[in-house]
């Protein structure tokens, strides 16, 4: 790349402000500790132009104010330099504050502050603060209660009044009801100078159900900034050759058919291309599954998303960006995923047995003893303590709390998880069906061995292929580990040919060797010729992951059963299959027989997919949960619910194992809170609670399943942890 | 009485202060990055 091109590229990405300052914000993912901090601001700050540079670590950003004579380029090579990637951040991106964790937060802080007053008071009045005194108290209570539960509610509010507008009911709507229900009636009674008002209660109760709220959107906040910053690293645009031979950069979106486009080693194909120039090889792994790279030339259609491997080549754009492979696999993915949009959660599927419930035996609990002849007021004080203790203030905490520690731990271990009921469905996978290549294999070729010819012709195999930087040589040259040749010559999407003590030797496909080319072998096949004889040939093979036998071994002692679906050709899937023990593999499937696949597979019960390749994308979609590898194609990783950061497959047992000790802690801490509720609403239906137990038996039962729900830091998986 | 209304007074006014305290905090972006404050402790203040 030429520090030309760089500029035009950074420019798109630099804010000015008015007064010729201008700023750019730094991805750096890599950036963890205080080191990181130093190294990075010093190497800025030592640069002429360079007003500020400060690292945010919790965003993985370094934000750098420069002079409009400091050329940007230098910023981004003096980061890379001092050993961070990173790249350019777009200035619409960078503002991307989260306003309903903002929201949340001051909802959380505003109801703390309220019941730690309230229950000052409160305290008072159980102590035995009567008369005059105990009415102003109430006032001042109310007071401070009435704009709290106003403010503080909205969120409550908003969600029970979506829901009820659609004719639903979900956990807000009873949620809503106590609080508005407690605040009135305790306005009343304080209007009354009666006994019992419920200030305190309804802050309190306002504040837990807030924690259970805010920890739950955090939860999710992490692992989206997470995912994000992986999507960031990919390719927003492409270098575009105009006629005169000079190139700019050009944004993804603004790509249209018939433009020329050169991609470096390394770069994907950001739309639909045809080839117009030199060949080279393209790896095609993430677009369709297999593992070998294909060689593309002149006249090739290639998709968005293939990757370019050893030369620059150039193309021309056949399709906008908003018709390209990933855009068409993107809109069959949302279809697809209809499984997700009709799961409820199980926090609502049980506050639709609970709500109509507790609403009923409010309702009894006021005609009661009103029928008993016990008037209105105290009909109505009844009734409304039934609605506070019974509000599900253990039941809003039970579930999300749980899913918060867990995400906590399978962060620890490298997994992303992006959403709690993904957890849930993940608990009852019976079936996890696997992608073959960059999923359980490397996605790298790997020399198998030689397939014939008689005696040892590796080392002269791989002096040769040390000239090339085409993959297959690669392997064939780190197999051999020869010196390099001095007089060899690289034929684009040939091979090599290269003179030895005056022989020509040749390197390359069948055609340019002279071979014959049965088409066998499970993967790819490099010829070697010497004198335009063929002496030998090497095959290739994907390699398996270090730790995917363990994984599949570990699956099916978990009980569930395992698949391949791939892409690929039948031999390398069959060899995979067989070196796992993987009874079940499917080959050449196209993504929708993928889909297909995966629904059937669903016949027998929930299945989990993990993928990686555009391909699998819409199969990651159908599938009831899915993982994708942190390498996997953007829109894979954006259907997966997990994402394994550190690449490792043994995420996947250990998240299952998590999953179903998750559900099992979800399932206690319903029961748990459950129980609560049918010791004490009888005592508040027979009018025995006071606001000082609907306090005590509140807190402590929110406490108790929060109590319950820390037991998940503290197991271990029996069996799984040997193999770390 | 009237010492129960300063003591109510004083309350409320200390309690409404650290509102207003946290409420400034979150405003001039103090919680952008908690993770890198607790690290830059370890860095030596003598930085160009």
């Amino acid at each position: 790349m030429t520090a030309e091109a760089d500029d035009g590229d950074l420019l798109e990405y630099v804010a000015s402000g008015s007064d010729g300052a201008r700023r750019l914000h730094l991805a750096v993912p890599d950036a963890y500790c205080a080191t990181c901090i130093q190294t990075i601001e010093e190497a800025l700050a030592g640069l002429p132009g360079v007003c500020n540079a400060r690292v945010n670590l919790q965003r993985r950003r370094v934000q750098i104010d420069f002079e409009a004579d400091c050329d940007p380029a230098t910023l981004t090579d003096t980061v890379t330099r001092s050993g961070y990637r990173n790249h350019p951040i777009d200035p619409a991106d960078v503002d991307d504050k989260d306003p309903a964790l903002r929201e949340l937060v001051s909802a959380l802080v505003v109801s703390g502050f309220a019941s730690a007053h309230t229950m000052f008071f409160s305290e008072a009045i159980w102590s035995g603060v009567e008369g005059d005194t105990r009415t102003l108290f109430y006032w001042i209570s109310a007071l401070v209660a009435i704009p709290a539960v106003a403010y503080a509610g909205r969120p409550f509010f908003r969600s029970a009044l979506a829901a009820l507008r659609v004719g639903r009911a979900n956990m807000d709507v009873p949620i809503a009801i106590a609080l508005i229900a407690t605040t009135g009636i305790s306005v009343l009674e304080t209007r009354l100078a009666g006994q019992h008002a419920y200030f305190d209660a309804a802050t309190m109760l306002l504040f837990f159900l807030l924690i259970g709220r805010t920890l739950d959107h955090v939860m999710r906040g992490q692992a989206r900034n997470a995912a994000s910053n992986l999507a960031r690293l990919a390719p927003r645009g492409a270098q575009r050759a105009l006629a005169d031979g000079s190139l700019v950069f050009i944004r993804l979106e603004d790509i249209a058919p018939g433009m020329t486009l050169l991609l470096k080693p390394g770069d994907r194909l950001p739309v639909d291309c045809e080839v117009s120039g030199a060949a080279g090889a393209v790896d095609m792994a993430l677009v369709n599954g297999e593992a070998m790279p294909v060689e593309a030339s002149a006249g090739t259609q290639l998709p968005a998303g293939a990757l370019v491997l050893d030369r620059p080549i150039e193309v021309v754009a056949t399709r906008p960006a908003g018709d390209s492979f990933i855009a068409r696999t993107a809109a069959l993915m949302e279809a697809a995923e209809q499984v997700r949009t009709r799961y409820r959660g199980i926090a609502d599927r049980a506050s639709d047995l609970y709500a109509p419930l507790v609403h009923i035996a409010a309702l009894a609990t006021f005609i009661g003893w009103w029928v008993a002849g016990a008037g209105w007021h105290t009909a109505l004080l009844n009734a409304v303590a039934v609605l506070i203790v019974t509000c599900p203030c253990a039941l809003a905490l039970a579930v999300p709390i749980v899913h918060v520690v867990a995400a906590g731990r399978l962060f620890a271990r490298g997994i992303l998880m992006k959403d709690g009921a993904a957890l849930e469905r993940l608990a009852t996978v019976r079936h996890v069906a696997f992608d073959k290549t960059g999923t359980l294999t490397t996605g790298r070729p790997r020399l198998v061995g030689q397939v014939f010819g008689t005696g040892d012709w590796l080392p002269a195999a791989s002096a040769i292929a040390a000239a090339s930087n085409h993959p297959l040589a690669m392997a064939l040259a780190a197999a051999g580990r020869e010196p390099m040749l001095a007089d060899c010559r690289e034929i684009a999407g040939a091979g090599v040919e290269a003179r030895i003590d005056g022989q020509v030797w040749r390197l390359g496909n069948a055609r340019f060797c002279g071979a014959q080319d049965d088409g066998g072998g499970e993967g790819s096949r490099v010829w070697l010729a010497r004198e335009g004889e063929v002496v030998a040939a090497f095959d290739f093979g994907d390699d398996i992951r270090g730790d995917a036998a363990a994984t599949v071994a570990q699956l099916h002692g978990q009980g569930v059963s395992t698949s391949i679906l791939s892409g690929d050709r039948a031999g390398s899937v069959g060899r995979v299959a067989r070196e796992l023990g993987i009874a079940d593999a499917a080959h050449s499937l196209a993504p929708q027989d993928k889909v297909a696949a995966v629904e059937a597979l669903r016949q027998k019960g929930p299945v989990a997919m993990v993928g990686d390749g555009i391909n699998d994308a819409v199969a990651l979609g159908a599938a009831d949960v899915s993982f994708a590898p942190a390498a996997a194609a953007d829109v894979g990783r954006a259907a997966a619910d997990f994402v394994l950061i550190n690449d490792r497959l043994l995420g996947v047992p250990f998240a299952l194992w998590l999953a179903r000790k998750a559900d099992a802690l979800v399932r206690q801490n319903l029961t748990l809170s459950m129980a609560y509720n049918i010791v004490v609403l009888p005592l508040a239906a027979a009018g025995m609670v006071t606001p000082l137990i609907a306090a005590v038996a509140m807190s402590s039962s929110s406490i108790i399943v929060v109590v319950n729900a820390l037991r998940l830091r503290l197991q271990g998986p029996p069996g799984l942890e040997v193999l770390k | 009485m009237s010492g129960l209304i300063v003591l109510v007074v004083s309350a409320m006014g200390l309690g409404a202060l650290a509102l207003a305290g946290f409420f400034w905090a979150l405003r001039t972006g103090q919680y952008e990055d908690i993770e890198g404050a607790a690290q830059r402790i370890l860095l030596d203040d003598d930085m160009p």
